[in-house]
């Protein structure tokens, strides 16, 4: 194959390390072998009996995708200072998504949800209302798995391969075995990508350490280029224009993450709270290793790697190629490669059991057995699979990127019921049902308002969904800050929810019912509410509260 | 406040430890979490090149150190709000 010329060792090591983590995949239907792998609780939750380092590996592979690991060093290498927002971000996340996820766990494991839309309909009574997250979810999460795909055929192009077929090979096998073990497959592969994960970034920090004056002379470098840049929005630090919209990109970023649905399945795999709590506070050490990567795009300057085709998002990969030998460069490229397969197979597991569980026995079959549910979720996840290379196949990547650049300003949009509902049912229904309409709105229109710079900081590429700072130039307020679209759509969301809701009270329209207690929210392991649940699941009454 | 189906009081899927837990998830330890959330907004504070850490601008040695804020933070706040038994 003369595509390969000069990556043969590569591509063997790469593939090599593909093929075992998808084998490890088919093989991980016997982990741990459930009695019946015919229902939700099993295909879709891995039985709810993640322990520690199990959850701990799931979550990393999760959170911290391929996609990060490519996008987030090619952006410093682009622009500098910006780039780096993944770390404030991952800072923040931990201490409000261990304040979010330990009462999800609790809540979700009396009543039986699968997903956030569950809650949101048990909480606040409201079918509507829990139809509109869901399908947010849905829309949201879509394009991130086809995104997936997106870090993948980089690290194919970094090797010459640029046909379709190899995408689709690896995708159709990731299928494969998703369909088979439900989330047991992406727990067992996420170890060895962490392992993979690990090997790449002490080799990076060896390859940083030999050269000479390491890191000191890269932020150098890199200082010398982006002064001789025309764009004024580069450099080694952030510049006060770029201030508010770094920290609100943080939050916002922070709060989306507890709201993407593939997450919550991660966190509700956990066998129990001891293990979520421990678990976030030892989570960060991915972000140690992500900022490090981070530091390679300087690194990457320094050193005069030159993106592929112009696509910075070559540019980690392309610094592999140059330092590493063949073969340990296929293992690192490897690790990114895993990287991508690991959350494709979670968030196609959490799309495809939003769908069963909230549109498939919401409206279409009330009475689903829990076989019947595991059935369609495996279809829907197969489906979404496919809807994700079909998106990058017969679309433009491109339209990847910005579908992704919507779903975390559309996910966000159901933070209040979904967040704040966990700690208070003050909300009328229909009143977060307008915040979320009236967020979903403001976030289009203002992303529709961003146009993409070129280069120079100044010359309109595209006029469109071009990024997420907004402007606040926009509302005649003279100042030349921006602001994260997702976090004005939310401050919209919240006061339109706030304002709202003690005028339906006065007018005396009805709440809906509330079905949860205050206890179910510290519920752990152990109590015999929780048992019962075990046992209405293995028993074929597994129905949420709700729906019971 | 909406309707709450009724429910008998005790409850018998839930005992005393659960009650413990339930004042334990209210506990004012957790304020501590808001120093790690903090932190990160104040851009203006750390958006700065010096002082260097061997040779890395303080802007991004600060915001590592954070990482390890937020480790410590956390676990402590699991620690000063566990349910032992």
């Amino acid at each position: 194959m003369h595509v390969l010329a000069g990556h043969r060792i590569e591509f063997t090591v790469f593939a090599a390390v593909l093929a075992l983590v998808v084998m490890l995949g088919f093989w991980a239907a016997r982990w741990r072998r459930p009695q019946d792998m015919h229902s939700l609780e099993e295909w879709g939750l891995g039985g709810r009996a993640f322990g520690n380092w199990v959850t701990w590996f799931l979550l990393g592979g999760d959170i911290y995708t391929a996609y990060t690991l490519v996008a987030v060093p090619a952006l410093v290498y682009g622009i500098g200072a910006v780039g780096f927002f993944a770390v404030p971000f991952a800072v923040l996340t931990t201490p409000l998504v261990y304040l979010l996820v330990t009462r999800a766990w609790s809540v979700a494991h009396v009543h039986g949800f699968v997903t956030p839309a569950e809650f949101v309909r048990a909480r606040f009574g409201s079918r509507s209302l829990a139809g509109m997250v869901a399908v947010t979810g849905l829309v949201a999460t879509m394009p991130y798995v086809a995104l997936q795909l997106v870090g993948l055929s980089v690290v194919l192009a970094t090797m010459g391969i640029t046909g379709d077929w190899p995408l689709v090979a690896a995708f159709t096998l990731l299928a494969a075995c998703t369909f088979r073990s439900g989330l047991r497959a992406p727990a067992l592969m996420s170890i060895v990508k962490d392992l993979l994960l690990l090997w790449t970034v002490l080799a990076a920090m060896l390859v940083i350490a030999m050269t000479p004056r390491g890191l000191a002379n890269a932020f150098r470098t890199a200082k010398e280029h982006f002064d001789l840049t025309p764009n004024s929005g580069d450099g080694l630090l952030l510049g006060s224009a770029n201030h508010l919209s770094y920290a609100t990109l943080a939050v916002g970023s922070a709060l989306a993450m507890f709201a993407y649905p593939h997450v919550l399945t991660g966190v509700l795999a956990a066998r129990n709270r001891a293990t979520l709590q421990r678990n976030m506070a030892a989570l960060p050490v991915y972000t140690i290793a992500l900022g490090l990567i981070a530091l390679l795009g300087y690194v990457a300057l320094s050193k005069g790697v030159v993106p592929l085709d112009g696509d910075l998002n070559t540019v980690v990969p392309m610094l592999f190629h140059q330092v590493f030998p063949d073969w340990f460069a296929g293992i690192a490229l490897a690790a990114i490669g895993v990287g991508a397969l690991v959350p494709a197979a979670v968030m196609s597991i959490a799309a495809g059991n939003l769908y069963t569980r909230s549109i498939y026995r919401e409206y279409l079959r009330p009475h689903a057995t829990p076989a019947q549910e595991a059935r369609v979720s495996r279809y829907a996840s197969l489906g979404v699979k496919l809807g994700a290379v079909g998106c990058i196949l017969l679309l433009d990547p491109q339209f990847a990127v910005d579908l992704q650049l919507i779903g975390g300003v559309i996910v966000l949009q159901t933070v209040p019921a979904v967040g704040l509902g966990l700690f208070t049912a003050w909300f009328h229904r229909r009143a977060l049902l307008a915040g979320l309409v009236a967020g979903l709105l403001t976030g289009l229109v203002m992303l529709y308002q961003i146009p993409q710079l070129g280069a120079d900081g100044r010359t309109v590429v595209r006029a469109h969904f071009g990024g997420s700072a907004w402007p606040l130039s926009h509302l005649g307020l003279p100042t030349d800050a921006a602001v994260y679209v997702g976090v004005l759509a939310l401050v919209v969301n919240l006061a339109v929810a706030v304002a709202v809701t003690p005028l339906l009270r006065r007018r005396g329209v009805p709440s809906g019912p509330d079905v949860t207690h205050p206890e179910d929210y510290t519920a752990d392991e152990g109590d015999p509410a929780l048992h019962r649940m075990t046992e209405l699941v293995d028993g074929d009454a597994g129905l949420p509260t709700h729906a019971r | 406040m909406p309707p709450r189906t009724p429910r008998p009081d005790p409850f018998p899927g839930y005992g005393a430890r659960t009650r413990r837990r339930a004042g334990r998830d209210r506990s004012r330890w957790h304020w501590l979490l808001a120093v790690p959330v903090v932190f990160p907004l104040l851009t203006p504070l750390y958006d700065r090149a010096e002082p260097q850490l061997w040779g890395i601008p303080f802007f991004y040695w600060v915001q590592l150190v954070g990482i390890v804020l937020t480790m410590v933070t956390t676990a402590l706040v699991y620690q000063l709000t566990r349910v032992r038994d």
